[in-house]
């Protein structure tokens, strides 16, 4: 079955700005989208900052209204049928915001058990059962301000879980939060798909999406430039070769120089501890180090490294494709 | 029954939220005292005595449109800026039913003032406010403390789609002091105020607990009061439906 269904979904923002001289500017946020989301998969909306994630989920949830297209959740109309969307969903958002910081878990989570209609029989329960899922057990009566930001994430998906929803959405949800905690999220998060929820989760860290999705739709400036599993797009990728070269001072005036070069298809620049590193990416075969390098001559460097493409690669791609 | 106690818990946790800020809390339960004191002082200077407890009763609705006034429009942005305004209206919950605890909340609150600078006007400045009709002052005072929390509850629910609504609501405090005749008799304000006035509930309340103190009649100006505040509720009720749709068009949930 069908639970989320996307059809050429768009969204445009007018922000103005000036006070005398009143100027609206639009932004194309979501440019017509198509996805659909299987009952129990865990699917994953992967690309850069600002390339329309949030603004779909919000879309999905009804906290903002399609600018055109349609989308449907659970087969209820996400205009027309909110309300039943609302009882049937989750949502969960990365970073500090959305606890009330003065009251302690306990209450967070006891107003939202109101707010969604938990039985009152059985709210205790639930919430002790949750505050147990998410490590909380024993803090749940400190206030939510001294609160970490592990422990706030994890306060979040005990929040958006109290209902039990069929589908939950997840935006960016390891943002901010340590190595530990991140991957403490991600067996929660596979946990919950094991046991039968439907679950779509944006994020723009790659290995996260490659670990944990099923399928992954790559999004990029408002429209979707890929979409599989994560196999499928590794193999998408798998031709070509890339090389990697430290370089010290200035490389900017070479820059141009490789982009030229035959089959390479992006060159960028990456801070890697004290050193900075061109990453050169070519789909064609040949001798690429060797042209590389004559392209940089002049230019002072250290290691350098050829290998093959891996999903990352595959994705810096697609994105700077868009 | 299971709204009723969607509204208890909502209510009790504003206010155990409000207790623990000393902004909202602490400086809530003094402030009206500081106006109260001035408003006293400045009518000793004049000498009357009734003039002295028409100012207690002023004084006291000061305080409660003050508390009122100024978080009805600044709680929702404070929803907003903390990122829970978002949760609330993804809930299933009827988005009144949400506010109107905020409401109700602040109409403690306002009780307590109303109450509190009462009590300071007798014991520090002795001013005697005599109740004959103890029922008719009671359901005046309660009268006025709800009618303006639905005041309140209108102007909550526009800061739900306007993101400057708070400053609006600000801005309404301190007219509204004047308009309303809480220290001035209306009498002395231009003749083309007074309609502005009469579309106040707090207009009504305050003449309503005067008339109570004065040991006049205070029903007709209660009921007129409830009646006025009642279409304020049936406004903002109807509006907010409205307003929210606005806001999941126009993005303003958020605060980018
Ligand atoms: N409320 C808003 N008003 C104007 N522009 C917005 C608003 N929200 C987001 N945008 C813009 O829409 C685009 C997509 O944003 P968003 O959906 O937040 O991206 P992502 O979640 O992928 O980082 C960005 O260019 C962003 O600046
Ligand atoms: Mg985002």
């Amino acid at each position: 079955m069908t639970v989320i269904e996307v059809t050429d979904l768009q969204r445009r923002y007018r922000s103005r700005s000036g006070v005398f001289k009143r100027t609206t500017r639009v932004v194309e946020a979501v440019r017509g989208i198509d996805f659909a989301v299987e009952r129990g998969e865990l699917f994953g909306l992967l690309g850069p900052n600002g390339a329309g994630k949030t603004t779909t989920i919000k879309m999905l949830i009804t906290l903002l209204l399609p600018s055109g297209g349609a989308a449907r959740v659970l087969g209820y109309d996400v205009v027309e049928d909110a309300r039943e969307v609302r009882r049937r969903v989750g949502y969960v958002f990365g970073g500090d915001r959305g606890l009330y910081e003065r009251l302690c878990a306990l209450d967070n989570l006891r107003y939202f058990a109101e707010l969604y209609a938990v039985a009152p029989r059985e709210q205790a329960a639930r919430i002790g059962e949750l505050l147990e899922l998410v490590g909380l057990k024993g803090h749940e009566h400190e206030r939510v301000e001294g609160y970490s930001r592990g422990m706030r994430q994890r306060l979040h998906i005990a929040r958006g879980l109290l209902h039990r929803p069929e589908v939950l959405f997840l935006d960016e949800p390891s943002i901010g939060i340590d190595p530990v905690g991140a991957r403490e999220l991600r067996a929660t998060v596979a946990a919950l798909v094991e046991g039968g929820t439907t679950v779509l989760l944006t994020t723009h860290y790659m290995f996260e999406a490659d670990e944990l999705c099923d399928r992954i739709a790559v999004i990029a400036d408002g429209r979707i430039v890929a979409e599989g599993t994560p196999d499928e797009l590794k193999a998408g990728s798998s031709a070509g070769q890339v090389v990697e070269v430290e370089v010290y001072g200035s490389a900017e005036f070479a820059l141009d120089g490789l982009r030229a070069l035959r089959g390479v298809t992006s060159v960028i620049v990456e801070v890697r501890d004290q050193a900075q590193v061109v990453v050169v990416r070519s789909g064609g075969v040949g001798d690429l180090t060797q042209h590389v390098l004559d392209a940089l001559e002049g230019v002072n460097r250290g290691k350098v490294t050829a290998r093959q493409p891996t999903l990352e690669d595959a994705y810096v791609e697609l994105v700077a494709g868009a | 029954m299971s709204v009723a106690r969607l509204l208890v818990v909502g209510t009790w946790l504003q206010l155990k939220m409000r207790a623990r800020s000393a902004f909202d809390g602490v400086l809530a339960l003094v402030y009206p005292l500081f106006f109260a004191t001035t408003v006293f002082l400045m009518f000793r200077q004049g000498g009357e005595s009734g003039a002295l407890v028409g100012a207690a009763v002023g004084a006291s609705v000061m305080g409660v449109w003050s508390a009122v006034s100024t978080t009805a429009s600044t709680s929702l942005q404070s929803e907003r800026r903390q990122g829970t305004l978002e949760l609330l209206v993804a809930s299933p919950t009827h988005f009144p039913l949400i506010v109107v605890p905020i409401t109700l909340s602040m109409a403690i609150i306002g009780l307590w003032s109303l109450v509190t600078t009462l009590l300071w006007g007798r014991l520090v400045f002795g001013i005697d406010v005599r109740i004959d009709d103890p029922a008719g002052f009671v359901a005046a005072a309660l009268v006025t403390v709800l009618a303006i929390a639905l005041v309140g509850y209108l102007l909550a629910v526009s800061a739900v789609r306007y993101r400057g609504a708070w400053a609006f609501g600000t801005a309404l405090e301190l007219p509204v002091w004047l308009i309303c005749g809480f220290l001035v008799p209306l009498g002395q304000l231009p003749s083309w105020v007074r309609p502005i006035s009469w579309l106040l509930p707090p207009t009504w309340g305050v003449s309503a607990v005067k008339h109570a103190a004065e040991g006049s009649s205070p029903w007709l100006d209660i009921t007129v009061c409830v009646a006025v505040a009642a279409c304020y509720a049936v406004l903002a009720t109807a509006v907010c439906t409205r307003l929210l749709r606005s806001a999941r068009a126009a993005a303003t949930l958020s605060l980018t």
